[in-house]
């Protein structure tokens, strides 16, 4: 199992759940986040006092799923996400040792 | 025929009633008629009394609208999330703290006879102040009705101060210190501009008489100084001017101002004590200025930053307000425009560039914009008052005479910066000392732990925005 962590721009939400609905991901985890990475904030300007803000909004989905899906599932989060400008986002991928569920202690790939 | 006759007879009967009528009611003369038109006479008096009082009591509840919820939300925006509860309180609180003490004695320290610089204890406890209008003040309203409504300035004076010393000040210090202020500067200051045998007091012949017509310096000048004074003595906010401090909510603030735009037709407008044609002048005027000083805000900032911000429009409006409050019932519209646009540009010069200059922090730009608006406006009010607007100066024979330095009176300008001295020189020396008591006795400031962890949680116990999580 992996756990495939993309964060993306808060307008690509949409399009990327929408695109992983299609290649059949059935379940995932959004939040709303803060960061940067290599894309710096904006400035905001109040009573002529200028503020750098340097943390942006950002989308994260969160997913595990089988290890046959992965490939299917970030081509899927790259295409629909992708502008091709700075602060387009990441993904991560990374190892899941153990899924249950918690109605029926499913174990496993059966249990995302 | 015989139909005919009968008819005329009863015209002619009609005729001669009607004639015997008339003459019947010229017979019994003049007691009686000096007797009716004296009851008319009442009658047209009790009317004008009555649409008066109306529109006083209507421009009282306009006036107290302005400090809640107008200010509370203007002020209640600009700070940070988790000061929003504590700035709107301070307004809040103060509606009914100064209530009380102008109940007790305060309207009696700023508008009973008294010598020149402060009332008398004759109207403790509102004593004599009953629905008998008091002719010196006003002569077709309810004297109840004239203190209600000089209420509303005394609570929305000190409100304005809390801007200066948002977000650091203890709530038991800032009750000690609104009290003290309210007896030491506003009543004083109340008391010389409009009080009888005040030294100020144009309509009631006072020594150096300042035109002020709603309170460009009792109310701004003294408020705006004196919040300069608390910003200084209080220091800095934590981590200011390095760390970013927006405000929380631009959108409670536009709200806020909205209301102080309405609210202060009661200000300026009511302070016409009458429903007449002076009103009207002062809220055409008022709404011209505020126009004006919009746009000369946006466009300053629009020039220098490259975007008109929906908060310096909110600014500007406050700003032209301000500055209009002394002129309103003295000036037209077109002096009303250039007032409103001179007050939009200078405004947003002292909040961005002079207060960024000294470093001073002025929160929420309580003196950047009463202070510097209330002083330019009073001064302005000398050089554009007109007596064709309202003739406050009158020789012995009750002929007008010019009011303001445009209309050939020069000197006007003298008495309107004696004013302004008066009101910058109470405010400096009075809010030193009322700093100097609460520093010593309760302290000023909030801890520093209490300054991060924000006043709503450490001065209330309580939180503005309580997200439970739920779907």
């Amino acid at each position: 199992m992996t756990k495939i962590e993309a964060i993306i721009q808060t307008s690509k939400l949409d399009a990327v759940k929408n695109a992983l609905h299609e290649i059949g991901v059935e379940g995932m985890t959004v939040l709303e986040v803060r960061g940067h990475g290599r894309q710096k904030g904006h400035t905001e300007v109040y009573r002529g006092r200028e503020y750098t803000v340097d943390l942006i909004p950002k989308i994260k989905i969160e997913m595990v799923l089988a290890d046959n899906m992965v490939e299917q599932a970030t081509n899927a989060v790259i295409t629909a996400a992708q502008t091709g400008k700075i602060g387009d986002g990441k993904i991560f991928l990374s190892r899941v040792d153990e899924a249950i569920r918690i109605r029926n202690v499913e174990r496993g790939d059966n249990a995302l | 025929m015989e139909r005919i006759r009968i008819d005329r007879f009863i015209l002619l009967s009609f005729v001669i009633l009607i004639f015997a009528s008339t003459l019947s009611a010229q017979t019994p003369a003049t007691a009686d008629t000096t007797a009716r038109i004296a009851a008319l006479e009442q009658q047209a008096a009790d009317a004008k009394s009555s649409a008066d009082n109306a529109w006083m009591l209507t421009s009282s509840a306009l006036v107290l609208m302005m400090t809640g919820p107008g200010l509370a939300l203007f002020y209640g925006g600009l700070v940070r999330k988790k000061n929003v509860l504590a700035t709107m309180m301070q307004s809040f609180a103060l509606m009914a703290l100064i209530s009380v003490v102008w109940a007790l004695f305060g309207y009696s320290l700023a508008f009973g006879s008294g010598p020149s610089f402060i009332g008398n204890l004759n109207n403790l406890f509102l004593r004599g102040v009953g629905v008998q209008p008091d002719p010196a003040y006003s002569a077709t309203i309810p004297h109840q009705t004239f203190m209600v409504y000089q209420l509303m300035f005394a609570i929305i004076t000190p409100a304005l101060i809390t801007g200066a010393f948002a977000e650091r000040m203890k709530f038991s210090a800032m009750v000690l210190f609104m009290i003290l202020w309210s007896v030491l500067v506003y009543d004083p200051m109340a008391h010389m501009v409009w009080g009888k045998n005040g030294l100020l007091n144009a309509a009631l012949g006072g020594r150096f008489p300042t035109l002020d017509f709603a309170g460009g310096t009792v109310v701004h000048v003294t408020s705006g100084v004196s919040a300069l004074v608390c910003a200084l003595y209080l220091g800095k906010r934590l981590g200011y001017p390095r760390e970013a401090m927006p405000p929380h909510s631009v959108v409670l603030s536009v709200i806020g101002a909205c209301l102080l735009w309405v609210g202060w037709f009661g200000f300026n407008a009511g302070s016409a004590l009458g429903s007449g044609g002076l009103a009207t002048s002062a809220f055409v005027a008022t709404h011209f200025a505020t126009a004006a000083a919009v746009i000369g805000w946006l466009v300053a900032e629009w020039l220098r930053s490259g975007k008109p911000t929906t908060l310096g429009g909110i600014s500007g409006a406050v700003a032209g307000l301000v500055a209009i409050t002394p002129a309103s019932g003295f000036v037209g519209p077109m002096a009303a425009l250039v007032i409103g646009l001179a007050a939009g540009v200078f405004c947003y010069i002292m909040v961005a560039m002079v207060k960024a200059r000294f470093g001073y922090d002025d929160s929420l730009d309580a003196f950047g914009v009463h202070g510097a608006g209330g002083t330019l406006g009073a001064l302005l009010t000398g050089l554009f008052a007109s007596s064709s607007i309202n003739p406050i100066f009158k020789d012995a024979q009750g002929k007008a005479l010019p009011s303001g330095v445009f209309e050939g009176n020069g000197h006007q300008i003298l008495n309107q910066i004696v004013g302004v001295l008066i009101a910058w020189a109470l405010a400096i020396i009075g809010t030193v000392i009322i700093l100097k008591i609460v520093d010593l006795t309760i302290g000023l400031r909030v801890p520093a732990d209490h300054e991060v962890q924000g006043l709503d949680l450490s001065q209330h116990g309580e939180e503005g925005y309580y997200w439970e999580v739920s779907a």
